[in-house]
């Protein structure tokens, strides 16, 4: 070797395995891939750079987009207004807009958009863009920038949004030559939507925006550093199967990428054949049916004794689509200690991030998967695995723990009943979408998820103020589907503005505000660990406060349908009364309890072995059959 | 101490030096040196990174470095199958008396002086890291007034060039 060793991540999967009899080969897709879209041919045009940003997207195929103009953005919005294709939703804060392209990212499949303007505007698509990158979430936000001239003089409503988006996006284009508009646009869809999905950053000059060139379409898609390994590597299938033949208790650790990659059927067809337990995590609940007998549940932090424990004791983790989040790990090293691992993911970096894989497998597990299948059916020749020991131990572990709750002493309902019934009564077709905190953690435990793309949720960032616009987003996308916001009051507060661009544009989306009267997770933390100490987490918007704001009248003040349910008996009437208003939003003040808490748990920094069903209370794990 | 020297072939945009720079700092990766320029393609430039890491570490440095959009390649650069150097001026103290001196040991390390003054010199070296820190030592004792280093530049030994077949995939 004279010149050093090729560590390229195709490259680097494949090094493992470099025999002559290794036959095919990854394949590795080459930067330059379909322009998305219908691509239609547009001879070479002149327009201006604004009308060719709204062209472009109109040539990707985009129908709807959510934004909010501004001086530097001012030019596109005008041929926007002209624009028959594109349906632009006007929200009131760009964070919304942002969260508003991830819920209909989410329930769509397709790329969402938000548009906003330079400096502030821009500033506020951080918290959105952010989220997006953490759970792969494929978006194009496009911004304005002050003219080119200008840059770098603290210009009004400048700042370096490319730069302040660097570590949050998957990459980011600044655009001073209309001419490369409707490449860099091309380009952006094709990034964020290919690979592991995530979210670019395409920002305009105003002076881009508005000088003349000349527009052609489709673009040249020129990406010579960008390449996405979707096939796995024949060596490492055989491998995997030849682990999988010999596991005495496999479980299939089952990620978000897999609703990414829309493989739900596939790992349907893998997991029944192979008979082991499945697990799906806080981003992947959907990917497996819930009522399929091989689902033992979420696992993590406050996942199920069921699946927390297939991991943990498991001697193989086919691990699909996951990244071994510190959430479902707990502490790393005692994770799953005596697991052989197998990781298949389409992004080569989160193999071997954080728990080191023993079989690699670089690909799209759209792919992976019935690959995989056919080298297990090879490898076993017809003689499944006996795995009978390993579900007598995790079914006992179903019936003794099943999810369930306590009613709480205090006379108000529990909120984990009441997302349970919204779950039953509206049914798998439905979409939930969530906040984040302990209402987020009971909407994952307590509704039934049969099909991908029913929940949405900040999974990764944690973002408070997710669940209003994201539901906004995934009523667009998904019109005909009945979408619930299962939102916290504190959560609610963050973003509950956009229950004006909901009411404003008619989409109908139902918030149900599980109200506890306080930024609950976190006060379930103090009653755990700080002594009982509520240092600022009380809200004062539930029974007995003085209600600030009162949700009813705050909703009714929008033009929305205000709705209060007090007391147990009263939630099946109250979800039946807002399953029949179609023609607005509804939003639902749910008075709970604010003594419920979340279990079960893994308390932060011990080994997932030290989950607790119930306060001080751990699971028995001496009794065997 | 794990040094590893990474070549990378990048496309020579705006901010492509932030965008490495940054994902070291966000990834808590150690830099021990930097280097960057243009190449023989033009578009091309060339980043040469000394990492303070080793196994599953420098796996996930060139890994999230492939993750770059505008990072077209990366190798490794062994110091067996490579040559290194680094880039050295220094200013050392230098009078009538002690101007000989410092010039010859100077001459030891094939350094040249490109500067002189009635009580100073510059001198400009270059070599492996090793060897520029032993000029270093031997000048000291004279009085260092000034120092300035490039980043190690590498490139592999015998006939191949990293950037040809880094280019022919790119234009594929």
């Amino acid at each position: 070797m004279t010149n050093g060793s090729d560590i390229s991540p195709a490259l680097a999967a494949k090094a493992a395995s470099r025999t002559k009899d290794a036959a095919p080969v990854s394949s590795a897709v080459e930067a330059g891939g379909p322009v998305q879209g219908p691509n239609n041919t547009v001879a070479p045009t002149e327009m201006t750079g604004s009308q060719a940003i709204v062209r472009s997207l109109e040539e990707l195929g985009v129908k709807d987009v959510f934004g909010l103009p501004g001086g530097a953005i001012l030019p596109t919005y005008d041929p926007l207004m002209d624009s028959s294709v594109l349906n632009h939703v006007l929200v009131r804060h760009e964070q919304g807009a942002g969260h508003a392209a991830q819920g209909y990212a989410m329930v769509t499949g397709e790329v969402g958009v938000c548009i906003a303007t330079s400096g502030p505007g821009a500033t506020n698509l951080v918290t959105a863009i952010a989220d997006a990158h953490m759970d792969s979430v494929p978006l194009v936000a496009i911004t304005g920038q002050v003219n080119s001239a200008v840059i770098g003089s603290d210009a009004f409503q400048e700042a370096d949004i490319v730069g302040i988006t660097m570590p949050i996006t998957k990459h980011s284009f600044l655009v001073s030559d209309p001419e490369e508009i409707p490449r860099v646009l091309a380009e952006a869809f094709h990034i964020a939507s290919s690979g592991r999905p995530g979210p670019v950053l395409v920002d305009v000059t105003k002076d881009a925006q508005q000088a003349g060139m000349v527009f052609q379409w489709p673009p040249k898609i020129d990406l010579p550093g960008y390449k996405i390994v979707t096939r796995g590597h024949a060596k490492q299938l055989r491998e995997a199967a030849k682990l999988m033949a010999g596991a005495k208790r496999p479980v299939f650790y089952v990620g978000g990428g897999v609703i990414k990659a829309h493989a739900s059927h596939e790992l349907i067809e893998l997991a029944e054949y192979v008979g082991a337990p499945v697990a799906t995590t806080l981003q992947a609940r959907g990917a497996f049916p819930d009522s399929h007998e091989q689902h033992v549940g979420m696992p993590g932090m406050h996942g199920s004794v069921s699946a927390v424990t297939a991991l943990q004791q498991s001697d193989l983790l086919i691990t699909l689509g996951a990244r071994f989040d510190d959430r479902v790990t707990g502490v790393l090293s005692t994770f799953a200690p005596n697991a052989k691992v197998i990781h298949a993911d389409i992004d080569p970096a989160e193999i071997s991030k954080n728990r080191t894989a023993d079989v690699p497998i670089v690909g799209d597990v759209k792919e992976i998967l019935p690959e995989l299948l056919a080298a297990y059916k090879t490898q076993i020749d017809g003689e499944k695995p006996d795995l009978t020991s390993w579900w007598a131990t995790l079914n006992r572990l179903r019936e003794t723990y099943p999810m369930g709750f306590t009613e709480p002493n205090d006379g108000l309902s529990a909120p984990q009943q009441v997302i349970q019934r919204i779950g039953e009564m509206t049914g798998p077709e439905g979409v939930y979408v969530a906040g984040v905190g302990q209402h987020q953690m009971w909407a994952a435990q307590f509704v039934k998820y049969e099909r991908p793309h029913q929940w949405l949720n900040s999974g990764g960032l944690g973002t408070m103020g997710y669940s209003v616009p994201a539901a906004m987003g995934a009523k667009v996308g998904n019109p005909d589907r009945v979408v619930w916001a299962i939102d916290g009051d504190g959560c609610f507060q963050m973003t509950n503005q956009e229950l004006a661009t909901c009411v404003i544009n008619q989409i109908p989306i139902k918030v149900a505000i599980i109200n506890n009267s306080s930024l609950g997770m976190v006060r379930q933390w103090q009653t755990l660990f700080y002594e009982g100490r509520y240092s600022n987490t009380d809200l004062n918007t539930g029974h007995g406060t003085v209600r600030v704001p009162d949700f009813v009248k705050l909703a009714e003040a929008y033009g929305a349908v205000g709705l209060r349910c007090e007391s147990a008996e009263d939630i099946d009437a109250t979800i039946a009364q807002a399953l029949e208003i179609n023609d607005r939003p509804v939003v639902v003040d749910f008075v709970v309890s604010r003594d419920s808490m979340v279990w079960p748990m893994v308390p932060a920094g011990v080994s997932n072995d030290a989950i607790q069903i119930a306060r001080n209370m751990t699971p028995d794990w001496e009794q065997e059959d | 101490m794990a040094r590893h020297t990474l070549s990378v072939l990048v496309e020579d945009v705006p901010g492509v030096l932030t965008r490495v720079a940054g994902l070291f700092a966000r990834r808590s990766f150690n830099i021990d040196s930097l280097a960057v320029g243009p190449t023989e393609h033009q578009g091309i430039s060339r980043v040469t990174v000394v990492v303070d890491a080793e196994g599953d570490l420098l796996e996930q440095v060139t890994k999230q470095l492939n993750k770059l959009i505008n990072v077209l390649k990366i190798v490794e650069l062994t110091p067996e199958s490579s040559v290194q150097r680094d880039h050295i001026l220094v200013k050392v103290r230098a009078d009538a008396v002690t101007r000989l001196q410092v010039t010859q040991a100077a001459d030891l390390f094939r350094a040249s002086v490109v500067d002189v003054s009635t009580d100073s010199l510059v001198i400009e070296a270059t070599g492996t890291v090793e060897k520029l820190h032993a000029l270093l030592g031997v000048l000291e004792p004279f009085g260092i007034k000034e120092i300035v280093q490039s980043g190690t530049l590498a490139i592999g030994r015998g006939a191949k060039s990293m950037s040809e077949r880094a280019l022919r995939s790119a234009s594929a």
